[in-house]
């Protein structure tokens, strides 16, 4: 494949200056917008970039002029996905993940927009990473890609980046990725200032001192005999940052919540009326910290996983509304990387391509609505980002996922896009599949 | 009863205390006494490992538990060989499974192990070929250490079952008080932790332990009484104030002794800090059992070696 180009592999950004691709029209479709809570039986047409209509009997009236028709036969037609935590190694370590590859895994998985993460090497702390980051995906990524930038200079927690520029070039939120800002005057600071800009502000919430360990702390770690970091290092952080935002009043967003404390002062806040949102990543409502067994280095995450009653918690808050956002918390690395005895291995796990599929789960076990479902995995965090994405109302691009909720199949690890393979979904039974993805009104990938 | 030389394990290696059965471990303390005996004589060899290549592969600075391997795998017959990885190849980048590929491609039938990373040892014994002893893996086990304790006891008590054993001290890091723990409780003993709450793992009352805060409490009339070692260089005057506070609270000397059974016996797995967490007194006294500890440590570390070796390929 990697010579001959197909369908799936031809530049997004090459099709659209080239010219406007053929009008689609997705017929006999379950139709799901939940940006309007719409869920019925009809046909999605979409013509020059954008959704022309999503109705009843848009097939019946007559296909419109040179329109290919998709049969959907009853799968369902959604808003593709806007993941927005996902990290691509370009630039710094295009070798466990580029925004090429990274692109094709997330064409795969039904995610049309990618917010790339900027604890890349050098840190997207500058307008002119922005940039390049901006114009590497128009020439080599299928799907949208907009990065987050740094809050602070090198993801140092001292500096404050040009919030402003960084804005104006194309960052479409702030964060300093995987690590918490541990000085709550750099903190206050960047809250106070962003507000000028009406920027996002997205925090990783974990104490750096209590999260030295490889593991949630309890019987478990003690079992295994490894260190563990206890849930407060998380609630601490997120009870300081709401205090923050309380006097800051700008808009923040939890990039990761784990433990069911934490949804207890995400309540609050919300009910204090603050501009604060959150995700949850889904690792930490597909898993619990068993799943790590026998030192299984593919569940070594950062932040850890909880315990069942943390992760029953986090699916309960999500069917609520109360979590936002789910997002795929991707973070490739290498077989270098994992090889290694438990508390030596890097933290993270893919996680773009089976996004859809892994979620779909609480759906078939009766624990979330798929409208709900859906919204948290594409209008929610279009909506927070200010996206023109995560909705099928007529003028939006044509973002578009066609997918079949029951599905099964068995995750071949080999058949990844991602460069890396540390899925902990490996060999895992799951019901859902994406069959195409749209973006802009161009199929970038289709399941055969 | 079965003849204990003709004893074996159920697996391949040995990783852990936990997932032994009482059996094995009796058929291995059983066969223990045989090498109590021999290792007594004059002539101490045997033949069982004779042709055997046993690599000690200690990623982790270690003497006396290396030292026992060694003679343990010398006294059975085999070419005992010692890696001390802390200093060589490991430092220059190669990771733990290149090591083990590389060991194994010498296609020695024994590697004994010991890493600093708790689930090292069984990381590496998935990648090689032949039969794997853990010699300590970070905080998770060490299942000589625990045997030997139990040779140790059951010479001293007649028996291990019913037994109140108090582990003392920094359990936290501590695999010796993982393994002892699993050991004891499948032999049927009543199993009880004291340290300052810094020093104990969360949830370790799930470990199936009595927890106690105070020396005093805590030994009150136990059979056994186990010191751990203090991991100095690991404090850091972070898990207690000083070394000076913790022999006043939980340093075992003739005071806290006496709330122990009038028969009580003192164990320590070494090598002790004398005046941190053991008086000198009490660790050369009468009611110690730390030097009989080192001796059961040849014999427990043949018979794990002997009963694994029985399940190599053309044994």
């Amino acid at each position: 494949m990697r010579n001959g180009r197909t369908t799936a592999q031809v530049s997004r950004a090459q099709v659209s200056r080239a010219h406007d691709p053929r009008p689609l029209l997705l017929a006999n479709a379950r139709v799901i917008d939940p940006s309007r809570g719409a869920d019925f039986h009809g046909d999605v047409f979409l013509a020059d970039g954008v959704v022309k209509d999503a109705g009843f009997g848009i097939a019946a009236a007559g296909i419109p002029d040179g329109a290919e028709v998709v049969e959907c036969a009853g799968a369902v037609v959604a808003p593709g996905l806007v993941d927005m935590r996902a990290f691509v190694g370009e630039p710094g370590a295009e070798h466990r993940e580029t925004l090429a590859s990274a692109s094709h895994a997330a064409a795969a998985g039904g995610v049309t927009t990618i917010i790339c993460q900027p604890d890349t090497d050098p840190a997207v702390d500058d307008p002119a990473i922005v940039d390049f980051i901006l114009r590497r995906a128009r020439d080599t990524a299928v799907v949208r890609v907009h990065p987050m930038a740094a809050i602070t200079k090198g993801l140092e927690g001292h500096e404050m980046t040009e919030i402003g520029l960084l804005q104006a070039a194309g960052a479409v939120a702030f964060t300093d990725g995987h690590k918490s800002i541990m000085n709550a005057q750099v903190l206050r600071r960047a809250l106070t200032y962003a507000r000028d800009f009406d920027a996002l502000l997205v925090h990783h919430t974990e104490d750096a001192s209590m999260s030295q360990g490889a593991m949630n702390e309890g019987a478990f770690a003690s079992r295994l005999g490894l260190s563990g970091n206890p849930k407060a290092a998380e609630t601490i952080i997120l009870e300081r940052d709401v205090r923050l935002v309380g006097a800051a009043r700008s808009r923040y967003h939890a990039a990761a919540l784990t433990c069911a404390e934490s949804l207890e002062v995400l309540e609050r806040a919300k009910t204090a009326g603050l501009p604060v949102t959150a995700s949850v990543s889904i690792n930490h409502l597909s898993f619990n910290e068993l799943d790590i067994g026998a030192y299984r280095t593919y569940f070594r995450l950062a932040p850890p996983l909880r315990g069942e009653e943390d992760r029953q918690a986090l699916i309960r808050a999500l069917a609520s509304g109360l979590l936002d956002v789910v997002v795929s918390d991707h973070l490739p690395q290498d077989v270098e990387g994992k090889r290694l005895p438990f508390s030596e291995a890097e933290p993270g796990a893919i996680g773009l391509e089976t996004l859809l599929s892994a979620a779909l789960r609480l759906v078939h076990s009766d624990q979330v609505d798929l409208v709900n479902l859906l919204a948290a995995l594409s209008t929610r965090p279009a909506q927070i980002l200010g996206l023109d994405a995560g909705t099928l109302r007529p003028g939006a691009a044509a973002d578009v996922i066609v997918f079949d909720p029951g599905m099964p199949y068995v995750l071949d690890p080999r058949s990844l896009k991602s460069r890396c393979r540390n899925t902990p979904f490996d060999e895992a039974r799951l019901d859902g599949r994406v069959l195409r993805t749209i973006v802009a009104g161009q199929t970038v990938y289709e399941y055969v | 009863m079965q003849d204990a030389s003709a004893f074996t394990l159920s697996g391949r290696d040995l990783i852990g205390i936990e997932g032994l059965s009482a059996g094995e471990i009796t058929g291995l303390l059983d066969l223990a006494e045989e090498f109590v005996e021999l290792n007594r004589q004059i002539e101490k060899k045997r033949t069982t490992l004779r042709g055997r290549t046993q690599i000690n592969l200690f990623f982790e600075a270690s003497t006396r538990t290396q030292s026992s391997f060694e003679i343990a795998g010398k006294r059975l017959g085999a070419d005992v060989m010692n890696m001390s990885v802390a200093s060589s190849s490991v430092k220059k980048g190669e990771t733990l499974i290149d090591t083990a590929i590389t060991l194994n491609a010498m296609h020695p039938d024994i590697l004994v192990v010991r890493h600093h990373a708790s689930g090292a040892v069984a990381l590496l014994a998935r990648k090689v070929d032949c039969c794997v002893v853990n010699a300590g893996d970070g905080a998770h086990e060490h299942p000589t250490q625990a045997l030997l304790d139990a040779l140790t006891i059951r010479r001293n008590k007649g028996r291990i079952q019913g037994l109140t054993v108090a582990i003392c001290g920094d359990v936290l890091h501590s695999r010796v008080a993982r393994s002892n723990i699993a050991l004891l409780n499948t032999m049927g003993a009543k199993v009880r932790v004291v340290a300052p709450s810094t020093l104990l793992p969360s949830g370790v009352e799930t470990l199936g332990v009595e927890v106690f805060r105070t020396m005093e409490a805590g030994l009150e009339g136990a059979d056994i009484v186990m010191m751990l070692r203090l991991q100095r260089e690991r404090m850091a005057g972070s898990f207690i104030p000083s070394v000076k506070e913790y022999f006043h609270y939980f340093g075992l000397d003739e005071a806290k002794l006496r709330y122990a059974a009038p028969d009580a016996l003192v164990m320590h797995p070494g090598p002790m800090n004398r005046g941190v967490e053991i008086d000198s007194a009490i660790a050369d006294g009468a009611q110690s059992l730390i030097r009989e500890q080192v001796e059961m440590g040849v014999a427990v570390r043949m018979a794990v070696l002997d009963s694994l070796a029985r399940k190599l390929p053309n044994a």
